[in-house]
This record gives structure tokens, C-alpha cells and sequence, in this order.
């Protein structure tokens, strides 16, 4: 059930990664974070290494996401991997279309963000708005060596030239519909689901 | 939230919550930064809009608007229209021409933001209104105390001085007691209303009986002036009575804290001893001032107009 | 001119046909025909004697921007005045006989109610020396009711003065009780309220002490004293006492502190009407007061220890009322709603009769300021100044409908009992089917 057949243009409506999936999901995305970015650290490699690694959640999921990635990189490579949270209200382009919005934490590592490589972590990656506000709220934070994306789900409809790095599934999908990421930490179970927006 | 702050029961204890959680995390998202600027309120156009004097004030939600990238048009009654003779209204209609998307009103006409609010499209902030109310130094105080002593349900603050002629004194009983801290104001009676007896706060006429039994003394500003129209007998009187020394510091439980809105009056109402000191937030509530004046901004103008 | 007003209700009682003519009443009775006769039709209507107001303020000299002596009689006739006192706080001060014979010319001008100028006590109203009362007095203006309304006479001695010297021109001193050093820079009623407004209070003390010592005054010299715009309970008290005493004291009584709180000032929505808090429409002087003082004050003019109703009518330009409270002038405009709100107020209350309104509102008025020709009763030979009233219609306030020049009405939205559908001065119409003659 979590492959899609080429021939379906979106998604039917249900449940589209059970709990099982998702963490199935979230290894493999540990371990292409330790293959891209475990292997700098010697002499002449001037690749990042693990220790330069730095996951920033974009709240809310991304932050629990963030975490669940940093602790299954280590249990897999033994290296503890810095994380933090980056609030990116104040930085939105669409304040304006809805009500207020209540701000979240931000939070960075001691060692700030300065030169190293920051992984961007968010649960659905759709227009590239929310990543673009964490881009520029990145840059008023320090300055990272480089800034990767990793997306639990990406569901396309991009409204900015923005792709992810790292990619738990591809999902195609119609603008009516809705892609819901439930997490453990907020939401008290793990899966993800398709609907059809209601009206 | 309301579209505008014009007193502190504009705000339920949800609203003012919100207000000084979104000022933490505003903190938090800038402590250590090297750029305090944020681009949240790009293309709006606050207008402070000052009717007296008053430079703290000013600077404060100056500094706020801008670290939210607003434009901020300052509009003081010296060297402007107002000097002139242009009426409030007028003078509204105008701010309201050229866009405004908030107007930041300090006057000393009691009410004068409630009127403004009647005449413009955008959002009204009361930076203080005669001797009615100033709620952001109320929620900034809030903030403080909560940042210092971890709480407000439930904290004993003493409100002393001239509570009378003050906004600060107004907004703080209203919002304290929203947020469930027990407020005692303590005063000679001639600078108590008539009718206080109605407001949520219990009253004193001797400092030394209620100083050991509160966690916070905040201590408003007296104006000299108060001593001739009779309201006491002296200064050296009233700061016996009712000044905060030394030696009524010692008598504060441990983990008490002091503050005072400022202007101080040194050796009047507060002590030097007793300003600088550990306990006194004096400092502290400037800087909080501006997180706070950020938040209600953001609050104000960070959604879809309503 | 003949005028038959057929089926009307005198004083609410049997309804009768009244024929006036040469400006008195020819008869009362029955099935009257007169050939040649404007006909009025008075079926359900009340008749009552024309009301007499001792406390208007026309503006005129001075503020003709605000009210005109024509634009304030207009708005008096409407309200079923066939008199009013003109406060002699204008620019010029009324306190010659050449201002107050220019006011009583342009009232005769205009000719839709008698204007009776009130002359100053006090020169240029600056409460330090007497006016040329006598000449007032003797002027063609006739005047009897002397007031320096808006300010207090506050110095004792020269309030006795005062009191004194006008016993020999049959006058009275109307006085605005207000202690000036208990009232400094006051905005409202000294409360609860006051003290959450931040607005500086006005204590009821500040009136009753001035009641107080000026009964005693007037008790002393023997002399009349008319207390202006009684707000508060105490204040009621006092008079009470010093009537029980024999001090030949009387009271009026506003409409608005009969009708509207303090409560005003934190913006309502009672009646229909919409206000948000510190609108200045509902700044007065002296202040609203609290229910309690309402009360009593309804009480007291049911009683007849407040003698009379007397509106403060009191218009002021657009610029003086639209801004901050502090800044705004005090006053409300009344005379259009006067007697709505005494029938909402008093009647609808079953604290006054008819007979009770005709005389708060014009006899005992008349009697107090010494008017010939007025405050009379509803009977052959007298007087035809008269008013009909339609007690069952209610209507809506609606400022931009009013005569007066100005537009602060503490009423508007408000819907009020009542409507005054005809006046006569003299026999002669000066509103006819609710709407001015002329």
C-alpha cells in the first residue's frame, strides 16, 4: 500500500503512511543524512561531518521530526547530532490572510549555526513558502555553511523554486486535497493522511 | 484580541497571556542576535502620535515597530498642526489619509484613545491617557514580574503612591487581577479615589504593615506638585510615610522584587540604595518594554485586518 | 384670528373644543362651531398651558454658530414652549440693559415664544461686583430672574448682596450651585465611576454645600432664592429642610439628570441609542449623577420640593463636543425633548398627572420668574398660550431632524414618548402637525 501507481494522477483519499511506515520512513532518511554528511572530517575531504550537522525543525511537527531524525542518526552512527527549532511566523509573506497567529520557540544548539550545514526539517513541503520564511529567518540567525531540506512528505504545487534534499515520499495530490502529518508528540499517534479539503 | 488596546480590560486573561507568551518567545527568537530585526510588519506604517512628553515611552514602541520593520511616523504635539490648534479628530482623519495602520497615542486627556478609536479605520494603542490607563507598562510589569518570580496566580503586589493621579496604577489592578496576582494599594487617602472601594485590590494607608506580607512593591512616581494643591503636607513627610528606604527593604521577604514605571524620583518616593539594588527591576522593565510593545504590535497588526 | 381646536383632552381630562380668539381663550365646551375658524383637530390629544423655561441657554450674542435666538425659538415651539429665560452668559455678557433688550428684540423678532433675558449678578460674570440689576430690571426687557449660570457666586457676601437687592425689584437669584474650589478642572460625577475613568470627579458635596449656606442666606435676608439644574439627593434634602423652615426657596430640576447616570460616560446602548465611552454629548454641568440621585430627583419633583423642570438646554458646535472629553464644552440640547422625557420619566412613572406636568413645567415656572401672561390655567379669558401633545406617539431621536442649530443630543437613537403636535402664543400657531409654522 505505499507505493502509488504511476498511472494515478493524485492520491485517493486515506490514510497514506501508518506508524509503521513512518518510522520505516524516517530511518532511511537518517541514514542518507549519514551517507551526504558523515563523510567529510579527513584529511582533505572538506565535506561536513556529522558533528557540523545541525537539524532545524520547522514548528510545529518539524521539530518533533527534527528530533526523531537526530536520535536515529546517532543510534545508527554512534554521533550525537545537534538540533533546535526556528519559529518562522514573524518571517511569513501571508500574515495577512488569516487571523493572528500564536508564535512557537525558537530554539538553536549552543553553538549556533555559524558555518556549519543546517538541515531544515518540516512534515509536508507544498507551495515552499514556509521554507523561504525559514530561509530568511536562518539568515538573520547566522551563517550557515549550507542549508539542506528534509520533508517527511512532499506533495508538489510549489510556488517557489524550492526542492527538498531529503524526501520521506513523494505524494501527488490535487490542490483540494489536504495532506495531514499526525505525529506522536503532538497529535498522540504516527501516520498520514489524504483528504479531500472540506468545503 | 480586540482591534485596539485601549485599558487592560481590553484584554481577558486568555488575550493578556498570550500577549506576554508571545513576548517571550520574541525575546527568545532575539536574545543573542547581532540583527534585532525581524520582517514581520514590512509595508505597515505605525504612527506614534505623543500629545506630552514622553521620551521612555516613545522610544520604546519606536524601537518596537521598528525591529518589526514597520515605517514609523512620529507625530508630537511640539512643532506640529496640534500646536496650531488642529483639533484630535482632524488631526486623525489626517494620520488615516496617509495610511496608518496604527496609531501609538499618548495624550493627556483621559479617553483621548477611545475617541481616536471612533474615528480611525486601523488599530488604536493607549500609551498612557491622562490618569486613566497605560496597559502596556501594566503587561510589560506583568511580564516582568512572571519573568523574575515564575508566576502571576496568586503573587501579592503592592501598587504605592500617588494611585490617584495614575494610569499605571489603573492599568496594573485591572490586569493583575485578570491574571490572578492579589494587588494592595497603599496610599494617604488623599491620593486615593473616591470609589476605589469598587476596583479589585484591597487598600492600605501604612506601608510598613503590608511590605512584609508582599512578593513585588512597585512604587508609582510622585509629582511635587501634588504638594501644593495639599494632597500632603511635604515631601520630606511623604517620603517618611510612604517612601521606599532601606530600611523598609530589609523588611521584604527574601525573593521580593521593587519596581517602579520611571521617571524615578530619587530620595522621594525611592531611595538610591533601594533603586539599585538586586531586588529592583527597574532596568529589566525598560527592556521588557520593548518585547512587550512588540508583541501587542504583532498581535495588532500581524493578521488579516478585520 | 379665530382658532376651534375640537376634541382635545385639557389636562388629559374630558375631551372639549377650545376656541381661541384675539390671543386669549373664548370658550371651552362642547360641539363648539365658529364660523370662519381655523379648525385644529384635537382628538387624543392633551392640551396643556404653554411650558415656560427658566433656564435656556440661546448663545446669541456671541455663538450664533452654536444657536440663534430664531433657531432656539423654533426648537422651544416644538417643544411646546411659549417661554423661555435667556441665560446671560453670552458674548457680550448679559449684564446691561443694552444687551438684554437686544436679546429680547431678536425674541420678539422672531416671535415664536416670549424670550425673557436673565440678567447677570455679577459684572462680565466674574462673581466680584454686582451688575446694574435695577436697570436690567427697569429695561424693556423686564428683567426678574438674575443668574450668573455657568459659574457659581461663590463669594458668600457678595451672594448676599445680591439676594438682598433684588427684593426691591421683585426678583430672584438664580444661583449655579457649584463650590469653584471643590470643582477644579471636575469632568463628572465624583464615584466609582469617575475614579475607573481616570476623569476628574465632581462631588455632590460641591453643590449641597453651596445650597446650604445660600438657604441659610436667603433665610436671614428674607429674600427668594432659585437654585438652577438640582442633581443630587443631598441636595434635595437641603431644600427640603429649608422649605420646612420657611425660606422662600425654589428648585428646578433638567430633564437629563431625570433621565441619564453617569453610567453614560462608560458608553451605553440603553434606549436604542449607541455611545462608546467618554463621549462628550454626556458631558453636563453640573454632572450626571448616579441612579440613586435619579431617583430621588423624581421623587423630589413629584413631592414639589424641586418646584420646577427647566431644561439647561445647552447647544454647542460640532468642534466643542466632537474631541476628547476634557476638552469638550459642557451642555446638552434639551427643549426639543423636554417634555418626552418628563412623560417618560414622571407620567409613564404615575409620579405626575397632568395637572402635575402643566405645573412643573409652566405654572409654577411662570410664578418664580414673575411672567405675566403665562403659566395660566386652561380656562376662559386667559391667555390662549397652549400646547397639544399626542401622550401615545413614540419616535426615535434623530439629531439631524432637530430645529436647533446645534446637534448634541444625549438622545439621539433614543425612542421617547410623546410628541408635541401643536403650540399657540397668544392664539396663534407656531407649530402645527409637529413641525414649525414658520
Amino acid at each position: 500500500m505505499a507505493g502509488s501507481s504511476p498511472a494515478a494522477p493524485v492520491s485517493p483519499p486515506g490514510a497514506l503512511l501508518s506508524a509503521a511506515d513512518v518510522a520505516r520512513v524516517v530511518d532511511r532518511m537518517a541514514h542518507q543524512l549519514i551517507e551526504r554528511c558523515g563523510g567529510g572530517g579527513r584529511a582533505g575531504d572538506d565535506r561536513p561531518t556529522l558533528a557540523d550537522l545541525v537539524l532545524v525543525g520547522i514548528p510545529t511537527r518539524g521539530a518533533p521530526l527534527a528530533r526523531r531524525l537526530a536520535a536515529r542518526v546517532e543510534a545508527f552512527s554512534g554521533t550525537p547530532v545537534d538540533v533546535g527549532t526556528v519559529d518562522i511566523t514573524l518571517y511569513r509573506d501571508d500574515l495577512r490572510m488569516r487571523g493572528v497567529r500564536a508564535l512557537e520557540d525558537t530554539v538553536l544548539p549552543d553553538r549556533g549555526i555559524d558555518g556549519r550545514l543546517v538541515v531544515l526539517v518540516d512534515d509536508v513541503l507544498y507551495s515552499g513558502r514556509s521554507v523561504r520564511a525559514a530561509l530568511d529567518a536562518l539568515r538573520d540567525l547566522g551563517r550557515p555553511r549550507a542549508v539542506q531540506l528534509a520533508v517527511l512528505v512532499d506533495r508538489g504545487h510549489r510556488e517557489l523554486p524550492i526542492r527538498a534534499d531529503y524526501v520521506g515520499k513523494n505524494v501527488p495530490t490535487s490542490r483540494s486535497q489536504s495532506v495531514r502529518v499526525h505525529l506522536t508528540e503532538v497529535d498522540g499517534a504516527d501516520e498520514v493522511l489524504v483528504t479531500e479539503a472540506q468545503r | 484580541m480586540k482591534r485596539h488596546l485601549l485599558e487592560a480590560a481590553d484584554l481577558d486573561r486568555a488575550d493578556a497571556t498570550l500577549v506576554l507568551d508571545t513576548a517571550a518567545q520574541i525575546d527568545a527568537a532575539l536574545a543573542g542576535r547581532e540583527v534585532k530585526k525581524l520582517p514581520t510588519l514590512r509595508g505597515r506604517t505605525v504612527v506614534n502620535l505623543f500629545y506630552e512628553d514622553s521620551t521612555r515611552t516613545r522610544i520604546s514602541f519606536e524601537l518596537a515597530a521598528k525591529r518589526l520593520s514597520a515605517d514609523v511616523l512620529n507625530f508630537s504635539a511640539k512643532g506640529s498642526s496640534v500646536s496650531k490648534g488642529e483639533s484630535l479628530k482632524d488631526t486623525a482623519l489626517t494620520l488615516e489619509a496617509m495610511g496608518s495602520d496604527a496609531v501609538v497615542v499618548r495624550h493627556s486627556a483621559s479617553g483621548a484613545p477611545h475617541r481616536l478609536a471612533t474615528w480611525v479605520r486601523g488599530s488604536v494603542v493607549n500609551a498612557g491617557d491622562g490618569t486613566h490607563e497605560h496597559p502596556t507598562q501594566a503587561l510589560l510589569d506583568a511580564y516582568t514580574i512572571r519573568s523574575r518570580l515564575g508566576r502571576l496566580e496568586g503573587v501579592r503586589v503592592a501598587v504605592v503612591g500617588d494611585v490617584l493621579h495614575s494610569r499605571v496604577a489603573r492599568s496594573n489592578v485591572r490586569l493583575l487581577s485578570t491574571l490572578g496576582a492579589e494587588v494592595t494599594l497603599v496610599a494617604p487617602p488623599t491620593l486615593l479615589p473616591v470609589g476605589v472601594g469598587s476596583w479589585p485590590a484591597e487598600v492600605s494607608y501604612d506601608l510598613d504593615a503590608v511590605l512584609p506580607k508582599v512578593d513585588v512593591v512597585m512604587m508609582l512616581r510622585v509629582q511635587a506638585e501634588r504638594m501644593t494643591a495639599s494632597f500632603f503636607p511635604s515631601a520630606r513627610e511623604y517620603s517618611r510615610r510612604y517612601g521606599l528606604d532601606a530600611r523598609r527593604m530589609g523588611v521584604l521577604s527574601d525573593d521580593a522584587i521593587v519596581m517602579h514605571p520611571g521617571p524615578m524620583n530619587r530620595g522621594m518616593e525611592i531611595a538610591a540604595e533601594v533603586a539599585d539594588s538586586a531586588r529592583s527591576t527597574i532596568v529589566e522593565q525598560v527592556g521588557n518594554g520593548v518585547s512587550v510593545r512588540m508583541a501587542v504590535l504583532y498581535l495588532l497588526l500581524g493578521g488579516a485586518p478585520s | 384670528m379665530t382658532v376651534l381646536i375640537t376634541g382635545a383632552r385639557p389636562y388629559g381630562e374630558d375631551a372639549a373644543d377650545l376656541l381661541l380668539r384675539d390671543g386669549r381663550i373664548a370658550a371651552i365646551g362642547e360641539s363648539l362651531s365658529v364660523p370662519g375658524a381655523q379648525v385644529v383637530d384635537g382628538t387624543g390629544l392633551v392640551a396643556l398651558p404653554g411650558l415656560v423655561d427658566l433656564h435656556t441657554h440661546l448663545r446669541e450674542p456671541g455663538r450664533e454658530d452654536a444657536e440663534t435666538v430664531e433657531t432656539g425659538s423654533r426648537a422651544a415651539a416644538l417643544g411646546g414652549y411659549t417661554a423661555v429665560h435667556a441665560m446671560a452668559n453670552t458674548d457680550p455678557v448679559a449684564d446691561t440693559a443694552g444687551v438684554v433688550e437686544q436679546v429680547w428684540r431678536l425674541g420678539r423678532d422672531a416671535g415664536l415664544v416670549d424670550v425673557v433675558p436673565v440678567g447677570a449678578v455679577t459684572v462680565g460674570l466674574a462673581g466680584e461686583r454686582l451688575a446694574e440689576l435695577g436697570a436690567m430690571a427697569d429695561s424693556a426687557a423686564r428683567v426678574r430672574v438674575f443668574s450668573d449660570d455657568g459659574h457659581c457666586v461663590a463669594d458668600p457676601a457678595l451672594m448676599r448682596r445680591a439676594l438682598e437687592y433684588v427684593k426691591a425689584l421683585d426678583g430672584v437669584v438664580a444661583q449655579h450651585a457649584e463650590e469653584p474650589r471643590l470643582t477644579v478642572g471636575a469632568q463628572m460625577h465624583e464615584g466609582e465611576r469617575s475614579a475607573r475613568l481616570g476623569l476628574t470627579g465632581w462631588p455632590a458635596a460641591a453643590e449641597e454645600a453651596v445650597i446650604a449656606r445660600d438657604v441659610l442666606l436667603a433665610g436671614h435676608v428674607g429674600a427668594r432664592l432659585h437654585v438652577c439644574h438640582v442633581s443630587t439627593a443631598g441636595s434635595v434634602e437641603i431644600l427640603r429642610w429649608a422649605k420646612e423652615r420657611g425660606v422662600q426657596v425654589t428648585a428646578e430640576v433638567t430633564p437629563h439628570h431625570l433621565l441619564l447616570t453617569d453610567a453614560c460616560a462608560e458608553g451605553h446602548s440603553d434606549g436604542g441609542g449607541r455611545w462608546g465611552p467618554y463621549d462628550p454629548v454626556f458631558k453636563v454641568n453640573p454632572p450626571l449623577r448616579t441612579d440613586a440621585d435619579v431617583e430621588a430627583l423624581r421623587a423630589g419633583l413629584a413631592e414639589g420640593v424641586l418646584d420646577c423642570v427647566a431644561t439647561d438646554h445647552a447647544p454647542h458646535a460640532v468642534e466643542d463636543k466632537e474631541t476628547e472629553w476634557a476638552s469638550a464644552r459642557p451642555g446638552m440640547l434639551e427643549l426639543e425633548q423636554a417634555l418626552s422625557v418628563v412623560v417618560a420619566t414622571m407620567v409613564e412613572t404615575a409620579r405626575l398627572d397632568w395637572r402635575g406636568v402643566a405645573d412643573r413645567m409652566s405654572v409654577r415656572p411662570a410664578a418664580i420668574a414673575r411672567l405675566d401672561g403665562h403659566g395660566r390655567p386652561l380656562a376662559p379669558g386667559e391667555p390662549a398660550n397652549l400646547l397639544l401633545l399626542d401622550p401615545g406617539a413614540r419616535s426615535v431621536v434623530d439629531p439631524s431632524g432637530l430645529a436647533s442649530r446645534s446637534r448634541n443630543s444625549p438622545y439621539a437613537g433614543r425612542e421617547l414618548p410623546g410628541r408635541v403636535v401643536a403650540t399657540f402664543l397668544r392664539g396663534t400657531p407656531t407649530v402645527l402637525d409637529g413641525k414649525a409654522v414658520r
